[in-house]
């Protein structure tokens, strides 16, 4: 029962969809603060490249995970100081700097694509693993996995249950009340922009070095812009997020088993299908018709049906705070 | 907390907020600080409460000379302020908000704050849904949360800028029973930063005036009113009256009219209102009268009814086409829906023409002498190139009104005067007489009750959604629209 086919495709799902939460979570935190970064395709192309060269090299998966959350720190440190410094347009640099990372990336890692290397392997839990089904699925995972979720749980925790939390949320939300409150706005801002960047940096080297292993030339490419779409789908939480993160890489794997059991239409049709589901659900929980469809319910379940699909952005995202 | 302010000094630009301004609060008594739209009382405010910092001065608190660095340090001496667009979270719970920058402690302990947040409502007789989100609360609430939040950070003295805008009168009245409680139970400074003479007559013992970023009088209260205005304008202001409205055709009639949006549903409007008239719409805010004159403007669509301008059924119009019929909509959010931060007021006119005047290629020239005539006649102060947000909030309101064509039948105002003092009002509303002369009919809404009597021929009041009888301004109380305000027919 543990090795059905079917169980193998939900491991397999839960394993695609770590890195993608990993980024969200460092995204999310960033946004939250109060910045866009869309600088993520380029700076998880940078870290995945970094991270694989670096682990080869020295040997050392810890200095490779190191290595790429420098590497997206500094990335994100480029952003913070241009659009909180220098108060320029936040979209303009993050969007160059994701086209640097993917020129970059190719040149820097040229010699070292498609080589063997060092990789993050399985660590099974005692005696959970043993449980039906959520067993394999959950407790015989990638290490990777296992930190993306602990780390979904702390973010969690971090934004709505402390006070430092509370103060990340402020800066994002109304960044002049912060200050009234006590909060240093753009210390928070510069602190979580780094930190986001760093944790997206972490996602783009679990790639290299746990899921599709080694590098190669646009090797996550995509994967950022994904992510940042999920973090609007999750609403800017975590746990949201992570649950777009399998949403998505669960439609990923249906789109596969279609391919190897659909007959007479053409593969490369179906990898359009993850893409297709994005923006349909980008277009309708950004509209009003999340409201409209509301008004259909029984006004009982108006409240709860809202919360779980309404999303608003924190309110002063990409905003800039300055003191009068 | 004795309180002492002196010779502060700031600048912004050229314009000298606070020209070398000092004086000083004694505890346990209730001040107000009065004066024109730009005399420096917001600035002197923020400084006192540490929001921002004088180019020159000194504080000092009991003698002791403070410097504060943040607002959350002024706090800390004891010095707060409630800012008349209050300084919260709108997605946040009621909880949240108050928790946010209460303590240093890394947990939060909703459950805890809850027991000390209710304490401190039931003590000054506040009610407020803790759970609820700040977002869905009225501006009495959120001032009233704000205060209970200042009052659990330790403040001694309190600060409010402009308390009343926008909120209800019996939300006015428990804010006014508190303070006097406050400073004179618990020994409180109370600070009343206003430019409404009534209110500073109703609650505070002395007053200060300041007048282009000086201190130009004090006097104990309640003293004539003519004396502080002698004091606010360096003369007293001629008011105009309301000339009286010829008996005219009606010109826009509406007749079971109802529109519809997720908050609000009005119904069943019928109002006929004549060539040159003032009518005026009184209620708390949001209570129908945007969504009347929303629909109107055909910035809403009506559900039902009909709607009729001078006898051509504009029911079915879009904003553009009501636009190009003769109507036009003032909004009350200046920078929000009336203008355009970042576009200059020679950019806002050519955009605000009607389109028989537009051309494909813009003539600069003929454009900037057009503005600065407008500009001119509706004493904004500013420049042709001035883009609108540099422009402070009245003369923001100004440009609003400069930006009206000629030849209009019909002017929908949604709060036209809101933080305006009396005399850029009683311009605004000069100017608005003149287009009554010209057979202009004018329908605005005020939660200004006062402004509303003054200034309308016929009066109707909307209460929550629903719209009552009309009433005739002149035959009319303050007392009267309140109790239908209250739902008492």
């Amino acid at each position: 029962m543990n090795d059905t086919l079917l169980v193998r495709i939900l491991a397999s799902i839960a394993l695609q969809a770590a890195p993608l939460m990993i980024a969200v979570t460092g995204e999310t935190l960033t946004e939250r603060a109060g910045v866009v970064n869309l600088s993520l395709d380029g700076k998880m192309l940078m870290a995945a490249m970094t991270g694989f060269v670096v682990a080869y090299t020295t040997g050392s998966l810890i200095l490779g995970f190191l290595a790429a959350a420098l590497v997206g720190a500094l990335f994100a440190l480029i952003v913070a100081f241009g659009s909180i410094t220098l108060k320029h347009n936040q979209v303009a640099i993050g969007f160059v700097l994701t086209l640097l990372g993917a020129d970059l990336s190719a040149f820097l890692g040229q010699n070292f694509t498609r080589l063997p290397g060092p990789s993050v392997g399985k660590f099974a839990v005692p005696y959970l693993k043993d449980l039906p089904v959520l067993g394999p699925i959950f407790f015989n995972q990638n290490a990777i996995f296992y930190f993306a979720i602990l780390l979904v749980a702390a973010a969690w925790w971090w934004l709505f249950r402390t006070q430092p939390g509370l103060h990340l949320r402020g800066a994002g939300e109304r960044p002049e009340a912060a200050f009234a409150r006590g909060a240093s706005v753009t210390r928070l801002r510069y602190l979580y922009t780094v930190l986001g960047g760093a944790l997206v940096g972490v996602a783009g080297a679990s790639y290299s070095l746990g899921i599709k292993i080694g590098w190669s030339e646009g090797h996550t490419a995509g994967l950022g812009w994904i992510a940042l779409a999920i973090v609007i789908f999750g609403g800017w939480s975590p746990a949201r997020g992570a649950l777009g993160a399998v949403v998505f890489g669960a439609t990923k794997s249906l789109a596969t088993v279609f391919q190897q059991n659909v007959q007479g239409v053409s593969v490369v049709a179906f990898n359009t299908l993850p893409w297709l589901l994005m923006i349909g659900v980008l277009l309708l929980v950004s509209s009003d018709w999340v409201a409209r469809v509301a008004n259909l319910l029984p006004p009982r379940l108006r409240g709860g049906f809202l919360r779980l699909v309404q999303v608003t952005p924190p309110r002063a995202l990409g905003v800039e705070f300055g003191q009068e | 907390m004795h309180i002492e302010l002196r010779d502060i000094r700031k600048t912004f630009g050229d314009v000298r907020a606070n020209d070398g301004i000092s004086l000083a609060f004694e505890p346990g008594r209730i001040y107000g600080l009065l004066g024109e739209n730009g005399a420096g009382k917001s600035t002197l405010m923020k400084i006192l409460a540490g929001y921002q910092p004088a180019d020159s001065g000194r504080i000092l608190l009991n003698g002791q000379p403070a410097h504060f660095a943040t607002p959350a340090d002024a706090l800390r001496r004891g010095v707060g302020m409630v800012y008349q667009d209050p300084l919260d979270f709108p997605p946040f719970t009621v909880l949240e908000n108050y928790l946010l920058g209460r303590d240093r402690a890394v947990n939060l302990d909703f459950r805890q704050a809850a027991a000390e947040l209710r304490a401190i409502l039931d003590r000054y007789g506040f009610a407020v849904d803790m759970d609820a989100a700040i977002g869905s609360l009225s501006l009495g609430e959120r001032q009233q949360l704000e205060l209970v939040r200042l009052l659990a950070g330790g403040a001694q003295a309190l600060i409010l800028d402009e308390p009343t805008t926008g909120i209800s009168a019996s939300q006015k009245d428990a804010l006014f029973a508190t303070m006097r409680r406050m400073a004179a139970e618990e020994g409180k400074s109370i600070i009343l930063v206003s430019h409404k003479l009534e209110e500073i007559q109703e609650l505070c013992g002395h007053a200060f005036v300041l007048r282009k970023g000086q201190l130009v009088g004090e006097t104990a209260l309640p003293c004539p009113n003519r004396a502080l205005v002698e004091m606010m304008f360096g003369q007293v202001p001629e008011r105009t009256p309301r000339p009286p409205a010829a008996v005219e055709q009606p010109l826009l009639e509406i007749s079971g009219l109802g529109v519809r949006t997720q908050r609000l549903t009005v119904g069943d409007i019928n109002l006929s209102i004549r060539r040159g008239e003032v009518f005026g719409l009184a209620g708390l805010e949001g209570s129908g009268q945007a969504l009347l004159m929303k629909a109107v403007a055909g910035l809403l669509p009506a559900a039902s009814g009909r709607i009729a301008l001078d006898g051509l059924d504009i029911t079915h119009l879009d904003y553009h086409q009501t636009r190009a019929a003769g109507v036009a909509y003032v909004a009350a959010g200046r920078l929000e829906e009336g203008l355009i931060a970042g576009l200059s007021l020679t950019e806002h006119i050519l955009l605000a023409a009607p389109r028989r005047d537009q051309t494909f290629f813009i003539r600069w020239g003929a454009a900037r002498e057009t503005t600065s005539g407008r500009i001119a006649l509706c004493e904004v102060v500013g420049v042709p190139d001035s883009t609108a947000e540099q422009l402070s909030g009245g003369n923001q309101q100004r440009m609003l009104y400069a930006m009206l064509n000629e030849g209009l039948r019909l002017i929908l105002l949604d709060q036209p005067t809101r933080g305006l003092d009396v005399r850029s009002a009683d311009y605004i509303w000069e100017l608005l007489y003149a287009r009554r002369r010209e057979g202009t009919a004018i329908l605005f809404y005020s939660p200004d009750l006062d402004e509303i009597i003054e200034r309308s021929d016929r009066i109707a009041v909307f209460s929550g959604g629903v719209m009552s009888r009309i009433v005739e301004a002149a035959r009319t109380t303050a007392d009267e629209l309140g109790h239908l305000i209250g739902g008492q027919q």
